[in-house]
């Protein structure tokens, strides 16, 4: 029989099988006899009146079995769908395109090809309108309101903190400085795009949706609220999401196609796929960041920070459809004081319509956390170069020590844990920090461009305690369902969904911490709402500090009756017996012992009278508190001073988020989230040309980063468990792409900082480095 | 048009438009979905597979170009349900997450390997540079590629 592993083994994944030998099951595998296609046709403009649009064209095209416009969804009150946000979104326009690419019409069609065909054939009469697209000008008073059905561009303000304290610090502070830094329009472009099957059984009245989501519990309960008035109920529906080609969170929303789509199938009564094609994808949906920050430190002369402030102009396009808890709509941008301990904090942010399509989604991050310390941990870099201060001693002179956890941030959060410090020394012990400044001067004295960049960086994860955190009302619990067979093998069940993390081995391996139960012996199924217990999904970092608690806290369960039936089977009582991993064995006699299998056998056969039969648990899990992983990041530059190209000489990342699983696991986590950082930083931004077009909807145009730009990361860990999670992990999913973007920009500006630079926005390209050179008259 | 194209030693014989392309033909005509399509423009090389056993990204070429030809694709990789040491080494070296790239960039790979049996690290990025993936980094398939090499050179010596 196999070993039961658990934490801190690098258990080979149990789902690599199918992926090794082409047989994973992503959306565009899903096929069904008579299935039908459906394909899309989108605006060439941002912002236009439709005159008409003419179908006869495309129904006469071969294959083509229906075409659906905006004014066909409006008797079904289907023209419009409620966002995660509270706000409403166009199906279909139904006079008025919001945004280029926009969704238009829909073709049906019998194959691929006929649809496209089809789509070709629409013929849509457009009167173009001028779009706004700066959401600085679209909050002035002399802006047209680009929302018919709203009374004004901003979509709300947000605020947190004592803005009197804070301005009173600014303006009596030894030392303050400010700085405008953007974060541009990214794209999480995940290799596989989104996509749909929707199955529509007429007779049944019940409906299928095998889709690309992230959340499919949240999904279906959605469906349900949209389509309720058309009776369809949520027990006459089920969201399967299939193995998922990487999610980001650009999987979370939900789009038009996917309405579309389920709209067809009722109309037509036949399967009906959508998949989005590449330029789709980066053209129309998927957009995270846009935020235009302004941030101001107020300091001491000898570098102790007393004040922040950070005032945000957040860009979410034509409709607020992003994915933030209700009561966070800036996400968790407060999270921006980041490792630092100082009282007086204040953030405000608003978020703005344009005609963009919508923002503001994650990119790898909990809730706009990336944005936050991109934003302080360059403040804090161009504090350091103000007082004239090595960044690594500012950073430490006001870390938060670890004797002041749990510490109370001066925007509300409770951080449950860190050690800061033992980071960043192990960072800079690792790269050689002192070396690599001397080395600098010795560059710099010959007019050579060397940086040094550091991030020390506070994360937010695990979304989250439920007096606090819903989406559109559904607290962001998560659960797991754990049910032991007679022969004492393990079918679990989540309300979570991989994207890739690795769920199927790491969730066994908590089960064998836990029960002593072999990986090999645990069956570990999610993202089916019929089977699944509900939960809230998979993004923020949450499926370890959710899901994993719950699977920690349902087997424990499992324990409790496990031991009262050994005590029956072992005629001892109950605390006479101890837990040694996979069975129960009677105190100072270790061979009286009952191993969890026959436990579990005893459990279907020959159980106390008056218990229960069957050995199972479910649990929901609220947590207590969020989670905090942190971390150092150090990254060495050199800019060629004849082309403006950065090259990461080295780059190390210490990381810290608690308790470890599966070390390779989280090595890989780490690995890919390094050169997810790193690609907003150096290579990735979506581009609007004057009249909104998108010129970034290819992946010619649009970046990713190679295994040749990629540098050997250097990664490394320290381990401060978590308080309050019942194993003490924090999430880890997400911590380097959010610690790795500072740490290049910071490493770029400091190799130029000599000649006055501050700040340069990311993505720093080598035209924008190039330009600078040029400009300071350095460039070769 | 009608083509016959033999992947993974067998024959799929077909009707079909000039304008499909081999990366349909596979996975529609054929029932192979191992190959996945990420892009449509050559950029992403989810949809690479081996004609007469060089790497092309089968959403960039018509299935009646293909017409005769031999195909490979990660449907074919295994023998007899025994891992190659391609796949082996993506296992142990963690080199897939999500799985969607993973069969190009395996079948990438393979060709390279084929041509370059004692690769040097520079080498096997700028093999697979053609491929995008969005979870690992690389950091691991550069491992698992290495890994197969290695395992390749035993076999060979052994």
């Amino acid at each position: 029989m196999a070993e039961a592993m658990g934490f801190g083994h690098s258990v080979k994944r149990k789902e690599d099988a199918r992926f090794l030998r082409g047989r994973g099951n992503y959306i565009e595998d899903i096929k069904f006899p008579g299935m039908l296609w459906l394909d899309i046709v989108r605006s060439p403009f941002a912002h236009a009146k439709i005159k008409s649009i003419n179908k006869e064209k495309a129904l006469a095209t071969p294959g083509v079995a229906a075409v659906i416009t905006g004014a066909d969804l409006v008797p079904y009150k289907l023209a419009w769908m409620p966002t995660l946000m509270s706000d409403q979104q166009m199906v279909l326009p139904v006079d008025t395109v919001m945004y280029y690419a926009q969704e238009v019409a829909a073709v049906v069609a019998t194959s691929r090809y006929a649809a496209a065909d089809g789509v070709a054939a629409v013929e849509v009469d457009y009167e173009p309108m001028t779009p706004v697209l700066d959401p600085h000008k679209a909050l002035e008073s002399t802006s047209p309101v680009i929302r018919a059905d709203k009374q004004s561009n901003r979509i709300w303000h947000w605020e947190v903190g004592n803005r009197a304290a804070v301005d009173d610090e600014l303006a009596n502070a030894d030392v303050v400085v400010a700085e405008d830094i953007y974060i541009p329009r990214i794209h999480v472009a995940s290799i596989e795009t989104c996509g749909c099957v929707a199955k529509w059984d007429p007779v049944e009245g019940h409906l299928t949706l095998y889709m690309t989501t992230q959340a499919p519990h949240a999904i279906r309960t959605v469906v349900a609220l949209v389509t309720g008035h058309l009776g369809l109920m949520e027990h006459k529906i089920r969201v399967i999401s299939p193995d998922i080609g990487g999610g980001f969170g650009g999987k979370v929303p939900v789009y038009p196609g996917y309405v579309l789509a389920t709209a067809a199938s009722v109309l037509t009564g036949a399967p009906v796929k959508w998949i989005e094609d590449r330029t789709e994808n980066l053209q129309a949906d998927s957009f995270a960041r846009d935020y235009h920050i302004h941030g101001e430190l107020a300091a001491t002369k000898d570098g102790k920070i007393t004040a922040m402030k950070m005032g945000v102009v957040a860009d979410h396009g034509a409709f607020d459809a992003a994915a933030n808890p209700s009561k966070f709509p800036a996400g968790l941008f407060s999270i921006a004081t980041g490792s630092y301990d100082f009282q007086k904090a204040f953030a405000e942010v608003d978020g703005v319509y344009t005609n963009k399509p919508p923002g503001g989604i994650a990119y790898r991050c909990s809730f706009r956390v990336t944005e936050a310390v991109h934003a302080i941990e360059r403040m804090v870099d161009v504090l350091a170069q103000k007082l004239e201060m090595d960044p690594a001693d500012l950073r430490e002179k006001n870390f938060i020590k670890p004797e002041q956890f749990p510490y109370k941030s001066a925007t509300g959060w409770e951080y449950d844990s860190g050690n800061y410090k033992g980071a960043l020394d192990k960072a800079k012990a690792m790269i050689g920090y002192d070396a690599l400044r001397q080395e600098q001067k010795e560059k710099r004295a010959k007019g050579e461009l060397m940086g040094i960049g550091i991030s020390t960086f506070t994360e937010i994860v695990g979304a989250g305690p439920s007096h606090t955190f819903d989406i559109l009302g559904i607290k962001m619990f998560d659960s797991a369902e754990i049910r032991i067979h007679p022969t004492g093998k393990v079918i679990a069940r989540l309300g979570t969904k991989s994207q890739g993390q690795g769920h199927e081995t790491t969730y066994a391996q908590i089960i064998a911490e836990e029960l002593g139960i072999p990986e090999d012996d645990v069956a570990v199924e999610e993202g089916d709402t019929d089977t699944a217990p509900y939960g809230l999904g998979t993004y923020a970092s949450r499926s370890t500090p959710t899901s994993g608690a719950a699977t920690a806290v349902a087997c424990r369960k499992i324990k409790d009756k496990a031991r009262k039936i050994a005590a029956y089977l072992l005629e001892a009582r109950e605390d006479d017996l101890e837990w040694e991993k996979g069975k129960f064995f009677v105190k100072g006699a270790p061979d009286r012992a009952k191993t969890i299998q026959e436990i579990a056998f005893a459990a279907y056969t020959n159980h106390p009278q008056g218990m229960e039969a069957g050995l199972e648990a479910v649990d929901y899990y609220d947590p207590p508190n969020l989670t905090f992983p942190f971390g150092a990041y150090i990254c060495v530059v050199d800019i060629d001073r004849g082309t403006g190209q950065v090259k990461i000489r080295r780059f190390v990342a210490v990381d810290d988020c608690g308790t470890i699983i599966n070390p390779q696991i989280v090595d890989g986590q780490i690995a890919g989230g390094l050169t997810m950082g790193m690609a907003p930083a150096l290579l990735e931004e979506i581009v609007y040309d004057e009249n909104g077009v998108n010129l970034t909807g290819s992946f010619s145009d649009y970046l990713l980063p190679t295994a040749v730009e990629t540098p050997k990361w250097e990664m490394d860990k320290t381990v401060t468990p978590s308080p309050h999670h019942p194993f003490g992990a924090k999430g880890v999913g997400e911590s380097a792409t959010v610690g790795a973007p500072p740490a290049i920009a910071n490493a770029v500006v400091d190799a130029l900082s000599h000649l006055g630079v501050t700040n340069i926005d990311i993505p720093i390209t080598p035209p924008k480095v190039w330009a600078i050179l040029k400009e300071k008259g350095v460039a070769l | 048009m009608n083509v016959t194209i033999n992947i993974n030693g067998k024959e799929y014989s077909d009707d079909v438009e000039p304008r499909l392309l081999l990366a349909h033909f596979i996975r529609e005509n054929a029932n192979l979905t191992g190959t996945h399509v990420g892009c449509d423009t050559t950029s992403c090389g989810a949809c690479t597979v081996l004609v007469d056993d060089v790497p092309m990204k089968s959403c960039t070429m018509f299935a009646v170009q293909a017409n005769g030809k031999t195909i490979t694709t990660v449907e074919g990789l295994a023998q007899n349900g025994k891992l190659v040491p391609i796949q082996e080494g993506f296992h142990e070296k963690h080199g897939l997450q999500c799985g969607f790239c993973t069969p190009g960039m395996m079948l990438t790979s393979v060709a390279f390997l084929k041509k370059n049996p004692h690769p040097s690290e520079q080498e096997i990025r700028w093999a697979i540079s053609g491929n995008l993936c969005r979870c690992t980094g690389y950091v691991n398939i550069v491992e698992a590629v290495k890994y197969a090499a290695e395992k390749m050179a035993e076999a060979q010596n052994g």
